[in-house]
C-alpha cells in the first residue's frame, strides 16, 4: 500500500515541477506573435491557390495585417468576405477587377486535323517529341496540363480542348504558366466576348488545320461599337482589353469560323460540332 | 588494337531490319521541278537569308550566310529562281522558314569555290575555311556543324570516323562506305591534315563486313585504321564510340576534345573531300528509304529540298498504309505529320512504319526491374530519373544527372513497363535549361 502510495505522490510531484519549469520557459521564451494573423488565416478561403501573389493563405494574412497588400487581392474571396476582414483589420477592403482566364483555341478534335500519340499524357511533354499532336502549331495541345493546375476545378477538358467555365474560375492565374502554347491570358471578367485564336498564321494556312480559325476578314472589327474595340495584329484579330467590345458583338458580326465567341457559350457547349 | 570488335558499357541489340535496303546500291534522284529548302538544318543560330523572291540562282549558289560560329551557311540544291520565301512544316512537327526554288532545269553550277586540287600541300586553315564555307554538318542526324568539331581549344590526338550506323534499318553510311571507298579515306586524311594529325580511325559495326574489308584494302593508302565494332546501339553515339576505340571517357557535361579526340560522321567526311576536291558545298546527301511498307526499299542521293512525298514516290510508293512516318532510324528518329517535309543535310533515313509494329501502349508504374539501368551507355538511373520527373522534381532530376543522358532511348526499348522513359529526360532537360534561363535574366 505504502509503495503505490509513495510512486504516486512521486510522480504527482514531478509532473507539478515539470510543468512549472515548462510553464516558466514558455512565458520566458515566449514568441510575440500578431493574434491578428491567425483570425485573418481562418477568414481567408483556405485553398491556398496562390492567386494573391504570396504563398498561400497564411503568408497573405501576414502581408495584410502588415499593410502590404489588401484583402480584395484575394482572388477567391467575395466582396462581402474580404469587407468582413478589412472591418475586423479597420482597414479599407480595396478595388480590383476580377480576371479570369481564357483558352485562347477553339480546336477541338471535332474541328482540327490530329495526329495519334501515346507517350506522356501531358502539355509540356508532348510539345517535345513533336509540337503536339495537332495540325496547329499555336493551338491547345489537349492533355490537360492546365485543367490539372487549377485548385477549383474550372478548366474541363472537353474533346481535346481546354474550356474555362467562368462561373468556376477565379482568375489565380495557375494555369497560366502550365500553357506551353501560351494560350491562356487572363482577362476582365466584365468581357465575355473573346477571340478563340492564338494563330499568326495566314488564313488559307490556318484553315487547312482548324475549322475553326481566325480568317482575319474583320468583319467583327467592322462591326464593333468603335474601330478600337478589337486589336488586328497580322492575320489574327484580337480583343482590346482596355476597350472591350460588348456581348452583342457576337451575334452582329456573324463570324463565318465562329472563333469569335461568348465565354459563357461556349463554356456551355453552344459552339461544338461547328461546321464549315 | 586487336581484332576484337570493340564495345562500351550498356546498350541494346533492336532487331536491325538492315537487309531491306543493305544490298541496294545508291541511285541518283532525277532532277526535280521545285525544292523546298528549310533554312535552319544545322544546331546552333539559324543562317540569315541573303536571296529574295524572284531572285535567279546558280547550283551551289549561296541562300542564306552563317550568322554566328555555331552556323552554317546553307546554298541552292539546283540552278533556277526562288519562287517563295515562306513557312513549310519541319522536321519537329512545327512550319518553318524555307526557301522555295523552281528549277530551269539546266542545273549550271555557280560554286563559289575553286577546287583545292593539292590539299597535301594546301594550308590547314584554308582547308578548315573551305570545311566553314561549304556548310558541313553531321550528317548522321545530329546536324551539329562540323567545322566547330575542327577547331578544338584542347590539344587533340585522334580522329574518329563514325561508320558505325548503329541505328536499325539505315544502311545510306553502309553503302557510302562500300561504293564510295575512297572518298570516305580521303576525306579522313583532310580532316586529319586539319587538326594537324597523321592518322585517323575509323569505326564500323561488324555487321558490316563487305564496307569493312573495302575500307581495309584501300585504308593503308590514307594512313587510315578500319576497327570493327560489335553490334550494340547506341554504337555510333559520339561518346560511346569514343570509348569503345579508346577506352576514354568524356566527363558529363563535356566535349570529345576533353579527352583529346574528334569525331566526325563518313559522310561529313565525304562531304569535306566533295568541297575541298571538287569545290562543291553540301547540298546533296544519302538517304536511306526503307520500313516494310515501302514497295522498292533502297538507298538514294537526294538533293536538300526534296519533299519526302518525292523520295517515298522514287521509292515505288507503299505496299500498305503506313502508320508512322520518321525522319532518322527507328530508335531516335522524329515522328512527322506531314509528307511536305523535306530532306535536309541530316537526314539519314526515311523510315515508314506498319501498323502492327507500332505500339499502342500504355505506360504502368515502374516495377523497379532495373533493366533500363543495364541498358543505358551513360551510367544513370533512367528509372528514378523518370519517378523524379513524373512527380515534376525537375531538382532532384538534376541532381541525378539527367544532363547527360543522350536520349538514344535505350531505357525505353527495354523497359517492360513500357514507360516513355526518353520522352521524362527530355522534360526535364527542357525545365531545368528554362530555370537556368529564368535565373541567369533576374
Amino acid at each position: 500500500m505504502m509503495l503505490i502510495i509513495t510512486a504516486v505522490l512521486f510522480t504527482a510531484g514531478l509532473g507539478a515541477l515539470l510543468a512549472l519549469i515548462i510553464g516558466a520557459t514558455a512565458r520566458a521564451f515566449a514568441v510575440e506573435t500578431d493574434s491578428r494573423i491567425e483570425t485573418v488565416t481562418e477568414m481567408l478561403p483556405g485553398v491556398n491557390c496562390g492567386g494573391c501573389g504570396y504563398a498561400g493563405c497564411a503568408d497573405f494574412a501576414k502581408a495584410i495585417v502588415e499593410g502590404r497588400t489588401l484583402p480584395v487581392q484575394c482572388p477567391v474571396s467575395t466582396s462581402v468576405h474580404t469587407a468582413r476582414i478589412a472591418e475586423y483589420l479597420g482597414i479599407t477592403a480595396g478595388e480590383k477587377e476580377k480576371v479570369i482566364a481564357v483558352v485562347r483555341c477553339g480546336g477541338s478534335c471535332a474541328v482540327t486535323v490530329r495526329s495519334p500519340y501515346n507517350g506522356v499524357s501531358d502539355c509540356r511533354s508532348a510539345v517535345l517529341v513533336a509540337g503536339g499532336a495537332k495540325g496547329c502549331d499555336f493551338g491547345c495541345v489537349g492533355f490537360a496540363s492546365c485543367a490539372r493546375a487549377c485548385p477549383f476545378d474550372a478548366i474541363e477538358m472537353r474533346d481535346g480542348l481546354a474550356v474555362v467555365h467562368p462561373e468556376l474560375c477565379i482568375g489565380c492565374g495557375k494555369c497560366v504558366d502550365t500553357c506551353p502554347k501560351n494560350l491562356i491570358v487572363l482577362t476582365p471578367a466584365a468581357v465575355d466576348v473573346h477571340v478563340y485564336c492564338n494563330s499568326p498564321e495566314k488564313g488559307a494556312v490556318k484553315t487547312k488545320v482548324c475549322k475553326t480559325a481566325c480568317i482575319a476578314c474583320r468583319k467583327c472589327v467592322k462591326a464593333a461599337d468603335n474601330e478600337t474595340q478589337m486589336t488586328v495584329n497580322g492575320f489574327l484579330v484580337a480583343d482590346n482589353y482596355s476597350n472591350p467590345p460588348i456581348s452583342d458583338l457576337v451575334e452582329k458580326a456573324k463570324c463565318p469560323t465562329k472563333a469569335l465567341r461568348l465565354a459563357s457559350k461556349h463554356a456551355a457547349g453552344a459552339y461544338e460540332g461547328v461546321s464549315k | 588494337m586487336s581484332d576484337k570488335p570493340r564495345k562500351f558499357k550498356g546498350g541494346v541489340h533492336p532487331e536491325d531490319s538492315k537487309a531491306l535496303s543493305a544490298s541496294k546500291p545508291v541511285q541518283t534522284a532525277p532532277l526535280l521541278g521545285k525544292y523546298t529548302v528549310i533554312v535552319h538544318q544545322n544546331i546552333g543560330a539559324p543562317p540569315e537569308i541573303v536571296v529574295k523572291k524572284g531572285d535567279l540562282v546558280k547550283k551551289g549558289q549561296l541562300l542564306a550566310k552563317a550568322t554566328g560560329f555555331v552556323s552554317v551557311p546553307l546554298h541552292a540544291p539546283t540552278s533556277g529562281t526562288v519562287t517563295a520565301i515562306e513557312k513549310c512544316p519541319g522536321p519537329a512537327c512545327v512550319s518553318v522558314p524555307a526557301i522555295e526554288i523552281t528549277a530551269d532545269g539546266q542545273d549550271e553550277w555557280g560554286s563559289p569555290f575553286e577546287p583545292i586540287a593539292d590539299w597535301q600541300n594546301a594550308d590547314p586553315a584554308v582547308l578548315k575555311q573551305r570545311v566553314v564555307d561549304a556548310g558541313i554538318v553531321g550528317m548522321g542526324g545530329a546536324g551539329f556543324p562540323s567545322h566547330v568539331k575542327l577547331s578544338p581549344t584542347k590539344p587533340v590526338d585522334t580522329l574518329i570516323l563514325n561508320g558505325a550506323e548503329c541505328e536499325p534499318y539505315l544502311t545510306a553510311d553502309h553503302r557510302l562506305m562500300l561504293e564510295q571507298t575512297e572518298d570516305v579515306l580521303l576525306g579522313a586524311a583532310i580532316l586529319a591534315r586539319i587538326l594537324g594529325l597523321e592518322t585517323a580511325v575509323i569505326g564500323v559495326e561488324a555487321n558490316k563486313p563487305d564496307a569493312i574489308s573495302k575500307l581495309n584494302a584501300f585504308a593503308s593508302n590514307y594512313n587510315v585504321t578500319v576497327q570493327t565494332l560489335a553490334v550494340n546501339y547506341p554504337q555510333g553515339a559520339e561518346k560511346q564510340l569514343i570509348y569503345a576505340l579508346t577506352g576514354r571517357e568524356v566527363p558529363i557535361g563535356g566535349l570529345p576534345m576533353d579527352v583529346g579526340c574528334v569525331v566526325q560522321n563518313v559522310a561529313s567526311a565525304v562531304a569535306v573531300a566533295d568541297a575541298v576536291i571538287k569545290g562543291h558545298p553540301s547540298i546533296e546527301r544519302i538517304t536511306t528509304v526503307t520500313g516494310e511498307p515501302v514497295v522498292n526499299p533502297g538507298n538514294w542521293r537526294f538533293r536538300i529540298g526534296t519533299p519526302i512525298s518525292k523520295a517515298i514516290e522514287l521509292a515505288g510508293g507503299v505496299k500498305v498504309q503506313p502508320a508512322k512516318l520518321l525522319l532518322g532510324g527507328p530508335m531516335m528518329g522524329f515522328a512527322q505529320n506531314s509528307l511536305d517535309v523535306t530532306v535536309m543535310k541530316n537526314t539519314s533515313g526515311i523510315l515508314l512504319i506498319p501498323v502492327e509494329q507500332v505500339s499502342q501502349y500504355t505506360s504502368e508504374p515502374c516495377i523497379r526491374c532495373g533493366r533500363c539501368v543495364e541498358a543505358c551507355p551513360m551510367d544513370i538511373l533512367p528509372a528514378t530519373i523518370s519517378q523524379a520527373v513524373e512527380n515534376e522534381r525537375f531538382d532532384w532530376a538534376e541532381q541525378l544527372n539527367v544532363a547527360a543522358c543522350i536520349e538514344c532511348g535505350s531505357c525505353s526499348y527495354v523497359c517492360p513497363s513500357h514507360r516513355p522513359l526518353n520522352q521524362h529526360f527530355k522534360r526535364a532537360k527542357a525545365e531545368i535549361l528554362a530555370a537556368k534561363r529564368k535565373q541567369q535574366k533576374k
